[in-house]
């Protein structure tokens, strides 16, 4: 059972971090101004489960600050708190803190200080007109006790059944005793047995109650039904045979301890006639006991308690106490739903609203990964397959069906791993919280295509560049509010976060609308580190590549923040490990942004193969446009190292793809064929390859576990004849000049 | 047989939790993650008890519970609540929609079996 608790522990804690997500994405929506019914429903319900969970496991400073929490949210959900600005600022704050809380309870590490937050969330209560006769439960510990304590059973509230009101008459009746066994008490020497009176209400058993389980259980201690009152039943005609009408009465033994006789009417609906009494104490009276009970008296029900058969004053008593002092106990503790029947019905709950909760079963990633490799070697032998056959039998219906099947599971065990880049985001807004905090600066956070699904594979690695993206667009980027102001910008500077799926790559853009990236600066911080030499030529978009230069890091000039990251050269290392490519581009005075654009997939591509002399090589299709056969003249050289391609009146760059990696081609353009491309670093652009094979799916085996990255180059395939192919990274190829310079860093916008 | 229980819950982690205890006491359990899961499943699997946590996406469990309620061969089902909530006016309400009791979380797996022995012996 231990394991078991530990991986259901895990769980939990997979599940506070998705909590976190929900909630952070709801009181962000309500910064934003969205207060909606089912805005707050989300938030509230996110922090309720982790409260939930959280108890399960004693995480006690956690269950504490959660719970405190959510009564904040709580009464914001019923509106009896108004989600101002400030509330939510506020609620924000306790969020971080929650935050930590579950980071603590999962390493095992201090409870952060959540003191003046509670204070303020108490300030929140105290202000927002929550009602004051809700006295708030004591924090921490004494919650799960208290609950403990109030496990079972309903407690009666303003029941408006007559019965037990009849019993205590706000009129001034005596309390009905009750008349049974006359026989002497027995001495002090031995306790009386226990006398018990049970009248099932009529809706007892509407409720799924079964009173006959009660009267079995109390026999099963001993008791006996002594007495069975029918006098409540009604002629045939009308009776109803959902409904009870009896009152057994049934004696335990003195041995039996109340708490147990108690027990067994955990469940028994409120408003039925329950009595449990010594039976030294029976008083022996005029009035007739049962029958009243049933009839609908005339009287108004009034606030008072009936008589109470809820699990704490009862077990708060060590000593079981005479029927009277039964009856009056409850009153002396009147509870605040009482004095207010009904005022306020509970609305009903929100129905889930722009927050939904992934719902989701957990699979580990590495049987993910498994499945994976054994679909890509599918993918291979069905092509190594179709290739062995003869063309004849390449066409029967079996073998397309089959690889449209096999197609469907790759698809299918993609989407498995893929998950919304949003779980990547939603660190984000926590973070420039910090940074505000640090800096002074404000800034506010829009994202546009969280929904985006990306390989979880790199949603766990793009964190750490998004983070110092982030770092440093506050940093370097967004100026103070003075200097926004001056410069005729609103005094909160703007980043935006979006993520977009485009041909077979995912974009995620990091845009600031700050300074924009000092050139003259960076020119000359590359220069003094050597990166550069003082007459280097460099355009804009060279420069600004160099921030991602090995060695160059203009942190300790501007500031202490991005410096404590990883510079930028290793965010862009950590992108193109990811087969992703890191550009920049940068306006002065308006701002930088900061592209990341990465595979989909990290497994399989869809490829074309083409041939370049006697090599094979694999262009993504993603990046394919049209092919084209060019007519003598059609491809024109520009200069000694670079040619065109005229295609409907545009002329396109075209790169001779073979001399690029070395291998000599003697065939002329008008015997080879131009591939037009679409890149994200250079539009299109004609690749000049001799011939096209085929299209083919192809899994990728990266060559980086044995090899250096190689630009040009994004990894290798077994084709389906078991030669190796070398799949091309179009983006690298294109680039001006040859593609195969150190920093080869484009603007987007170029 | 052993008694066949449903819980309903958004939390995976109580799910779990209750899966992990109860079968150990000798039930054997169904489970849904929301309200509108959870009457579906209640007319798959014919349960002899539910068991639901209140607040849930898409149908809450009071929804839930009257939902099951209406229909006759549930009539006599019985249904407990377990919730973190424990205001009175949250277990009346419960109480009102057909609930046959409410426990409170976090729950201790002994107590819990014994309840729910107590309604569906």
């Amino acid at each position: 059972m231990s394991d078991e608790l530990d991986e259901i522990q895990a769980i939990f804690f997979e599940e506070c971090v998705e909590g976190l997500a929900v909630a952070e994405e709801g009181l962000s929506a309500m910064a934003a101004g969205d207060t909606s019914a089912g805005v707050i429903a989300g938030v509230f319900r996110a922090v309720h489960s982790i409260k939930g969970g959280s108890g399960a496991f004693g995480h006690t400073a956690l269950l504490g600050f959660s719970h405190r929490f959510e009564n904040v949210l709580d009464e914001v959900r019923a509106g009896r708190i108004a989600p101002t600005p400030e509330v939510t600022q506020c609620l924000l704050g306790a969020f971080d803190i929650l935050s930590d809380h579950v980071s603590a309870a999962q390493t095992g590490g201090d409870a952060p200080d959540d003191g003046l937050m509670l204070e303020q969330l108490d300030a929140i209560l105290a202000g927002g007109g929550a009602p004051a006769a809700q006295p708030e439960p004591e924090p921490v510990a004494p919650e799960p006790v208290a609950a403990a304590e109030d496990e079972f059973g309903f407690v009666p509230v303003a029941a408006p059944i007559i019965d037990l009101d009849a019993d205590f008459d706000p009129f001034g009746f005596e309390p009905v005793a009750v008349a049974l066994d006359d026989f002497d008490a027995p001495e002090a020497a031995e306790p009386a047995g226990w006398t018990v009176r049970f009248g099932p209400s009529r809706a007892a058993m509407a409720n799924g109650g079964e009173p006959l389980l009660v009267i079995r259980e109390l026999e099963s201690m001993g008791g006996e039904v002594t007495a069975v009152d029918s006098e409540a039943l009604p002629p045939l005609a009308e009776l109803d045979p959902e409904d009870s009408y009896f009152v057994w009465t049934l004696t335990v033994p003195a041995s039996v301890d109340e708490r147990d006789i108690r027990d067994c009417f955990d469940f028994v609906a409120p408003d039925s006639l329950i009595e449990v009494v010594r039976a030294e104490d029976t008083v022996v009276g005029g009035a007739e006991p049962g029958v009243a009970a049933f009839e609908e008296l005339p009287f108004e029900p009034v606030p008072f308690e009936p008589i109470s058969f809820e699990a704490e004053p009862v077990l708060a008593e060590p000593v079981p106490t005479p029927a009277p002092v039964a009856v009056a106990a409850p009153v002396e503790a009147p509870r605040p739903a009482v004095a207010a029947p009904k005022a306020e019905a509970p609305k009903p709950e929100a129905k889930s609203g722009g927050v939904e909760v992934a719902q989701s079963i957990r699979v580990d990633l590495g049987k993910l990964d498994q499945l994976l490799n054994l679909v890509g070697e599918l993918v291979i032998r069905s092509s190594i397959l179709s290739d062995r056959l003869p063309p004849a039998d390449q066409e029967r219906v079996e073998l397309p069906e089959l690889s449209r099947l096999i197609r469907q599971i790759q698809d299918n065990v993609m989407s498995l791993r893929a998950q919304p880049i949003k779980q990547a985001f939603s660190r984000v807004p926590r973070m420039l919280r910090d940074l505000m905090a640090e800096t002074g600066k404000r800034v506010q956070l829009e994202t546009t295509g969280e929904m985006t699904e990306v390989d979880k594979g790199v949603i766990e690695k793009i964190g750490d560049p998004l983070t110092h993206m982030i770092r440093n667009a506050v940093d370097h980027g967004i100026e103070g509010p003075e200097e926004r102001e001056a410069a005729g910008k609103p005094a909160e500077g703007t980043i935006h976060l979006s993520a977009e799926q485009k041909g077979g790559r995912i974009i995620v853009r990091v845009r600031d609308d700050g300074r924009g990236i000092n050139r003259e600066r960076v020119r000359a911080k590359a220069i003094e580190r050597g990166i550069i030499t003082a007459d280097a030529q460099l355009s804009d978009e060279e420069i600004d590549g160099l921030i991602c230069a090995p060695g160059f890091s203009t942190a300790e000039t501007i500031s202490n923040i991005s410096g404590r990251g990883v510079g930028m050269d290793v965010v862009r290392s950590n992108v193109e490990s990811l087969g992703g490519r890191l550009e920049i581009n940068s306006v002065p005075g308006e701002g930088t942004t900061f592209s990341m654009a990465l595979p989909l997939t990290l497994a399989i591509l869809d490829g074309m193969i083409v041939r370049l002399g006697e090599q094979r090589f694999v262009l993504p299709l993603a990046n394919v446009i049209e092919t084209v056969q060019p007519e003598p003249g059609q491809v024109q050289a520009t200069s000694p190292t670079s040619e065109v391609i005229e295609l409907r009146g545009q002329y396109l760059p075209v790169r001779r793809v073979g001399e690029m990696f070395g291998l000599r081609s003697q065939r002329a353009p008008e015997d080879s064929l131009v591939i037009i491309v679409e890149s994200d670093t250079a539009g299109h652009v004609g690749l000049m390859v001799d011939t096209i094979d085929n299209r083919r799916e192809v899994v990728i085996k990266s060559l980086e576990d044995n090899l250096h990255p190689i630009r040009g180059l994004g990894g290798a395939t077994i084709l389906g004849d078991g030669a190796i192919a070398l799949i091309l990274d179009v983006d690298a190829l294109v680039v001006p000049g040859g593609g195969f310079s150190k920093y080869v860093l484009k603007g987007l916008a170029a | 047989m052993s008694k066949l229980i449903l819980t309903v819950d958004d939390s995976a982690t109580i799910r779990m939790l209750l899966k992990a205890s109860l079968s150990a006491q000798g039930f054997r359990i169904e489970s849904a993650n929301d309200g509108e899961h959870g009457l579906e499943r209640m007319h798959e699997v014919k349960p002899d008890l539910l068991i639901t946590d209140i607040n849930m996406p898409k149908m809450d469990g009071f929804e839930l519970i009257e939902a099951v309620r209406k229909t006759n061969e549930f009539k006599g089902t019985p249904i407990l609540v377990l919730s973190t909530e424990f205001s009175d006016e949250k277990k009346t309400r419960a109480r009102e929609a057909g609930a046959t009791g409410w426990i409170t979380k976090p729950f201790d797996a002994d107590r819990l079996g014994a309840a729910i022995r107590r309604v569906c012996p």
